[in-house]
């Protein structure tokens, strides 16, 4: 004796919030009814165990026809077969392009290629996220990232109008659509203590501050790819270390603007070369493809690193970037203002974000 | 040439892709109608083509316009290879004939295949032009208004109702043709879609032309079957009530929000119900054929719901003119009824005065051998067979002294060459002043004194004269006429009806094993069990009514499904109780030896959970009806009324009729021996019948009792459930037991489904069971899940555990068990109460019983089985004897029934027509402003990739959803934002698992409307024309 077809169909599809997660998040249908009856669903319903098998089958099997949809959110909105009210609609796309910090930190800057993907057991089984969700994610950064690498016009808002996304959700894939295709390290066990928001941080300032379309948006060029233009200029930075005068006109100026405001100044006047000569190196490497992968590597070994050995706080980090931004402004021989503004400014929010 | 049909072909979207090499599509449309046909232009390499054609224009007789369907195909253009096909739309055009329903269809629509299901949509446009408007009726039925509903729609009141329509075509099946051996199965299903749309297209222009005949513009309640016959082939039968139905005119009717009438909102069952009712406006109904238009601009003020009958045949095929039955008692409104072929009505609510009593639910049922259809334009078998059946439910009818039959309704049930014809109404007799010929005078006994809430419910008949062992008990409410102690019925409730507490979904189901035979042996074996389903059945819902303290139930539905190998009846029907019926008896039981002390203590368990178990439906249900002395009248009983056939289509004597009487003497207790095994089943059945989570409530009628304030949160669903039995050697109570489950956990899975909407009401919950297969047991549930507001009008708070309530309930019991027992002992006395009733006995005299079944030889069990289905008959008919004054009050329900509004989701954002479904005949806290037209359709999916669509659950499923899907997108597409009567009529499922193939096949119907939120109509009334005109909330275009 066995049930052998059961189906429930709503004129509105009825879709239930709780178990769609558990979908989501990988769940097979039995472990799925486990979950639900160890959160008392079943008493505050007067349900048993098989109506809740009956359910959460006919939720999965609604959730993997509407799954073709959520592919295209779009879609869902003009399609005909499923009566979904608009707001259910934002919260189905919503769950359903979300991801996990654990699982995105794993992927994050890697190509989104298939050797990746059959990776993704291990990320499985390294996060403790079910494989099934690791994929599912992995396919949306993947979709996401097909549909945006080729459109004109600024990151955020293409994946905004194409995934009908949340303005935070928006951002996030903009982040990871720009790691992916500057493929930036973030794996290195330095790198591990940063969080994905921490990234995220970092790639929002890339985009905004050194993208052809942070320049001109008018450009038909797109905002996944570094202004190469800005990139070659920024050679002409190495005038601060490869010129003596200047390197010591530069200290000299912020080491009497930083004395008596911070305890480790002492620290701050031992490391200014050193500090001055990793950033400057580093932005004069950024025109190589390769150096722009080891950016925040580069960045937290040659510079955070350093400042945190000295017990530096990130008041003192501010404190000493802001400085050292300024005053190479009022050094004579430096023509390079634009340059610099530009640079530093992305170099020190980064900065400030990370040195934690 | 009266007709000319334009076509435009707008765009497509979302075309799959069919061509691999380029992942795009050149697609390009065929669109066909008759034997003519245009081909756009191919739109090449898109998914999203812009055809944007020109008007094809079909010149083509109306009534070609009637039965044919519009065929659209969209195809992939391949220059070396064959076309390949997308897939098609069929368009009714039906609604576009209609000068008051829609004027376009215009909008997207879904792609359909039958082996891929959806692909795509496409937008086109549709008109009709008429060239000549004066004759255009002539020759064929265009104009004659169709609607599911079975009341008269909103917005429209009836000048006249003519009475009953029923057609039938049949046509050899294109499944079971020769060709289909060598046709793929794509073919061989459009094949079978399109002579489908055909066939309901003649069927609905035939009875068209029967309504036109009659002097009536609409049929109401139209009720049409497909019986998939098999190799004898396709049968397409209708049913309706023809009307002249009159447009309640849009200027009076925006005007009229404020007063009471005429708006739905206040006013659930029909427009005319809440008018005024005064006498003697009788608008004359001269010319039989209207054009639309015309009737549009006829000004009329929504005066009188005045109701006539036109004297005149049904015009039954047959053309058969059934002879005056001269009747003693029943004087012009009887013989201007009798005139007709059948009086019978497929309405189940009705207006004011147009009912008077209610004689009892009759029935009829026959099972015939399939034969061949030889010459399918001469269905005579079939339509003899149905014939048969209505003369039957007449002669019932008129056996319980009532000379009309309401709630009418016909099935079918067919297992390879058996085939169970059903039918099934509610004796009743009509106001005579709505008898069209010559004013009567009324000389009804009751009429005009009695109160409207009761006088449905005080006999009809004489009780002197009618030998009827039933207990008469003068009126609860009145106390001037006689009632009966209970009452069937397959009508809606009258919304002038009092009522005590809230109603309730009472289901009996019964399952039995049946030998596999074949032929004349097999039909033999199915006429032979249905006499004891039919009684145990009764017996279950008489058991479960008293159970949940109730004493009548609405909208029976008995539905009997037969198998190889076994029987399945199920009988749904809402519990009431009524004020003016007596309180129902308690249930007793009791031991046949009571010798032993543990088997007492055994017994009087049993009774206390029975007792408990009534108390607590009581208090759920809120029935606590006021006390009153009683008085006794011991009471004739009708002939016997029930009987059960078994005629063969060959042979023409077999007229050997069972009759059947099952009624049970006396209501007031009933005992259920426990020694018995049925009676064991019996208490088992009553007692698994689990209770409905808290915040639910369910019934399978228009409205609940005792539920007024709607919110407009509505959700339709269907849920199909197939169960295999595995087990090959179940015993009947094994396979009840099996049955039975299924149902109460399919109810449960419902509940828990639709948990956010509580509190909430389930509303025309419609079960139907199939038995596919040998062992397998398919039931399929449509209703829809209504809101209500908890804490309003009406509700007193059964939340609120209020002690002193749960106190007035059991001193009430009390003293309602003191009144039974006066009861029982006058009927104890009476000579004709029946002492063979099965288990029913008075409860104080429980010795005095006779032995419920006697089990020790068969044929004494047979006859006296069959002595107590014949008195069983008695109550189901007798169970429903209704009296209607004909002057009616508004009825109080409708007045407390002011729905406040609450904001429903903005739907906004969306680009597609939100559409709502429902089963029922309006929609809460909205009104409905315009029918667009009937909508009827018919899919076939097939697949044989069945384990890759998600198995039979995925492959149904999906189907289902494209199926609403596609009904919604037509509703739009005619401009309208819901389908209100909805039905789902035929689900019929068949699959191949070795095979990986299945099929499905689905049949709805409806009618679709615009509807207008009770809010905006409100803000927009200052412009009455807009209102009534521009109205389409949500906006009718699906662009």
């Amino acid at each position: 004796m066995s049930v052998e077809l059961d189906v429930f169909v709503g004129n509105t599809t009825i879709m239930d919030k709780e178990v769609f997660q558990l979908w989501l998040n990988g769940y097979t249908v039995s472990d799925a009814v486990k979950v639900r009856i160890e959160g008392g669903i079943m008493e505050e319903c007067e349900a048993n165990a098989e109506v809740l098998l009956s359910d959460t089958m006919d939720q999965y099997r609604t959730f993997q026809m509407c799954e073709r949809l959520l592919h295209h959110p779009a879609k869902l909105s003009n399609q005909l077969l499923f009566q979904i009210p608009p707001d259910r609609q934002a919260m189905l796309i919503e769950r359903y392009y979300a991801f996990d910090d654990a699982f995105v930190r794993e992927v994050l800057g890697k190509k989104l290629s298939k050797g990746t993907k059959k990776d993704l057991d291990d990320v499985s089984a390294k996060t403790g996220i079910m494989l099934k969700s690791c994929r599912r994610q992995f396919d949306n950064f993947k979709r996401v990232f097909k549909v945006v690498e080729e459109l004109k016009g600024p990151l955020v808002e293409n994946i905004q109008q194409h995934f009908l996304l949340p303005d935070q959700l928006g951002r996030d894939y903009a982040a990871i659509v720009f790691f992916a295709s500057n493929r930036f390290e973030t794996g290195k066990k330095k790198l591990q203590y940063l969080t994905f928001q921490d990234f995220a941080f970092c790639a929002g300032q890339l985009i905004n501050h050194w993208t052809v379309g942070a320049v001109d948006n008018m450009m038909d060029d797109m905002d996944v790819d570094l202004d190469k233009e800005f990139l070659q200029d920024l050679k002409d930075l190495k005038i601060l270390i490869t010129d003596k005068d200047l390197l010591d006109q530069h200290k000299s100026l912020v080491c009497t603007a930083l004395r008596g405001k911070t305890n480790v100044f002492n620290e701050m006047e031992a490391n200014f070369k050193n500090l001055s000569r990793s950033l400057v190196n580093i932005a004069a490497k950024l025109i190589n493809a390769k150096d722009v992968r080891d950016f925040f590597i580069d960045l937290v070994e040659k510079f955070i690193e350093p400042c945190r050995s000295d017990r530096w706080t990130s008041i003192d980090v501010n404190l000493y970037l802001t400085h050292y931004t300024n005053s190479a402004h009022i050094l004579d021989t430096f023509k390079h203002h634009g340059v610099w503004t530009r640079y530093m400014g992305v170099i020190k929010s980064c900065i400030l974000r990370i040195y934690h | 040439m009266p007709g000319k049909l334009k076509v435009k072909i707008v765009a497509g979207r979302h075309l799959p892709v069919m061509d691999r090499a380029s992942d795009l599509t050149d697609a390009f449309v065929d669109v066909k109608f008759g034997n003519t046909t245009f081909k756009t232009d191919v739109y090449p390499k898109s998914l999203n083509p812009q055809w944007n054609s020109e008007w094809f224009k079909f010149e083509v007789d109306d009534e070609d316009l009637q039965d044919e369907p519009l065929q659209i195909t969209v195809l992939d253009h391949d220059t070396y290879s064959a076309n390949d096909a997308i897939g098609k739309v069929y368009i009714d055009i039906d609604p576009l004939l209609c000068s008051e329903a829609a004027t376009v269809i215009s909008g997207w629509l879904p792609i359909y295949d039958t082996i891929h299901g959806i692909r795509g949509e496409i937008n086109v446009l549709v008109k009709v032009d008429f060239f000549n408007d004066l004759n255009r009726f002539r020759q064929s039925s265009c104009g004659v208004k169709f609607f599911c509903t079975t009341s008269i729609p909103r917005c429209y009141r009836a000048v006249m109702v003519h009475g009953f329509v029923e057609e039938l075509v049949v046509n050899e099946d294109p499944e079971y043709q020769w060709i289909d051996r060598i046709r793929t199965p794509r073919a061989s299903n459009e094949a079978r879609q399109r002579l489908i749309f055909l066939m309901s297209g003649e069927l609905q222009r035939k009875i068209g032309l029967k309504v036109l005949e009659m002097g009536g513009n609409a049929v109401v309640g139209y009720l049409q079957c497909f019986d998939l016959e098999g190799e004898s082939g396709l049968v397409v039968r209708a049913i309706g009530t023809a009307c002249t139905l009159e447009k309640i005119s849009t200027l009076t009717s925006a005007s009229a929000t404020h007063p009471s009438n005429s708006s739905p909102s206040k006013d659930m069952k029909d427009s005319p119900q809440a008018a005024p009712s005064t006498l003697g406006c009788r608008s004359t109904h001269s010319s039989p054929v209207h054009s639309a238009s015309g009737r549009l601009s006829q000004g009329f003020s929504v005066s009188v719901p005045t109701l006539l009958f036109a004297g005149m045949g049904s015009g039954g095929s047959a053309g058969k003119e059934a002879g005056p039955l001269k009747a003693l008692l029943r004087q012009q409104t009887q013989s201007a009824l009798e005139q007709r072929e059948y009086p019978f009505f497929t309405l189940t609510s009705f207006p004011p005065g147009f009912l008077l009593h209610v004689g009892g639910v009759v029935s009829a049922r026959s099972v015939k051998l399939l034969d061949r259809i030889h010459n399918p334009d001469e269905p005579e078998t079939r339509d003899a067979w149905w014939e048969e059946i209505r003369q039957e439910i007449k002669s019932h009818a008129k056996a319980l002294g009532c000379h009309a039959v309401l709630g009418y309704s016909e099935s079918t049930s067919i297992c390879e060459e058996v085939c169970i014809l059903s039918a099934s109404g509610t004796a009743a007799i009509l106001g005579s002043r709505f008898v069209q010929d010559g004013p009567l005078d009324t000389d009804y006994r009751f009429e005009e004194v009695a109160p409207p809430g009761c006088g449905f419910c005080h006999i009809p008949y004489d009780e002197l004269n009618i030998p009827f062992p039933a207990q008469l008990t003068y009126c609860y409410y009145c106390r001037r006429f006689k009632v009966p102690d209970v009452l069937f019925t397959t009508i809606d409730l009258p919304t002038e009806a009092n009522v005590t507490g809230k109603g309730c979904l009472i289901q009996a189901r019964l399952c039995r094993t049946k030998k596999k035979a074949q032929g004349e042996g097999n039909a033999t074996a199915i006429s032979n069990l249905l006499p004891f389903l039919e009684y145990e059945l009764h017996t279950q819902l008489m058991n479960k009514l008293k159970l949940r303290g109730m004493n009548s139930l609405f909208g029976l539905r008995i539905q009997i499904s037969v198998g190889e190998t076994m029987l399945l009846g199920l009988a749904s029907a809402t519990g009431v109780y009524l004020t003016a019926l007596p309180s129902p008896g308690r249930i007793q039981i009791a031991g046949k030896t009571p010798s032993d002390i543990t088997y007492e203590q055994h017994i009087s368990n049993m009774q206390k959970k029975i007792n408990d178990t009534i108390a607590k439906n009581k208090e759920l249900y809120e029935v606590n009806p006021p006390e009153v002395v009683e008085e006794m009248i011991g009471s004739p009983i009708p002939e016997p009324r029930q009987r059960s056939r078994l005629l063969r289509s060959h042979s023409e004597s077999s007229d050997e009729v069972t009759e059947l009487d099952l009624s049970h003497g006396k209501k007031d207790a009933f005992v259920l021996e426990i020694d018995d095994t049925d009676a064991v089943e019996d208490i088992h059945a009553l007692l698994t019948d689990s209770p409905m989570p808290p915040g639910f409530y369910s019934c399978n009628t228009e409205i609940m009792p005792g539920i007024q304030n709607w919110t407009s949160a509505i959700q339709m669903f269907t849920s199909v459930r197939v169960f295999r039995l595995n087990n090959a050697n179940l015993t009947n109570q094994g396979l009840n037991k099996i049955f039975s489950d299924l149902c109460e956990n399919l109810l449960k899975s419902l509940y828990f489904k639709l948990r956010s909407m509580i509190p909430c009401c389930l509303c025309h919950l419609n079960f139907t069971v199939a038995v596919p297969e040998d062992e397998l047991i398919q039931v399929a549930v449509t209703a829809v899940a209504m809101s209500f507001y908890k804490d309003q009008t009406l509700e007193n708070g059964r939340q609120s555990g209020d002690k002193t309530l749960i106190k007035a309930i059991t001193e009430n019991d009390e003293q309602l068990q003191f009144n039974l027992e006066l009861n029982a002992e006058s009927s104890s006395s009476n000579p004709l109460s029946s002492t063979k009733g099965l288990s029913d006995v008075s409860g104080s005299h429980p010795s005095a019983r006779a032995p419920p079944v006697d089990y020790s030889s068969f044929a004494d069990r047979c006859s006296s089985w069959i002595e107590q289905l014949r008195l069983k008959a008695h109550t189901i008919r007798r169970g429903s004897v209704k009296t209607t004054s004909s002057l009616e009050k508004a009825s109080p329900l409708p007045e407390g029934r002011s729905r406040s509004l609450q904001s429903n989701r903005s739907y906004s954002g969306s680009s597609v027509t939100v559409v709502k479904m429902t089963p029922l005949s309006f929609i809460p806290g909205a009104k409905i402003t315009k029918y667009l037209g009937i909508i009827n359709m018919f899919f076939i999916r097939e697949t044989s990739s069945l384990r890759e669509e998600g198995g039979v659950s995925g492959f149904l499923h999906t189907f289902i959803a494209e199926v609403f899907a596609m009904v919604r997108a037509h509703v739009a597409a005619l401009g309208g934002n819901a389908l209100v009567s909805y039905s789902m009529k035929e689900c019929v499922f068949m699959e191949n698992p070795n095979k990986n193939q299945a099929q499905s096949l689905i049949n709805v119907s409806g009618d679709a409307v615009i509807f207008v939120r009770e809010s905006e109509l409100e803000a927009t009334s200052v412009q009455p024309q807009s209102a009534a005109t521009r109205e389409t909330s949500n906006g009718g275009d699906g662009t």
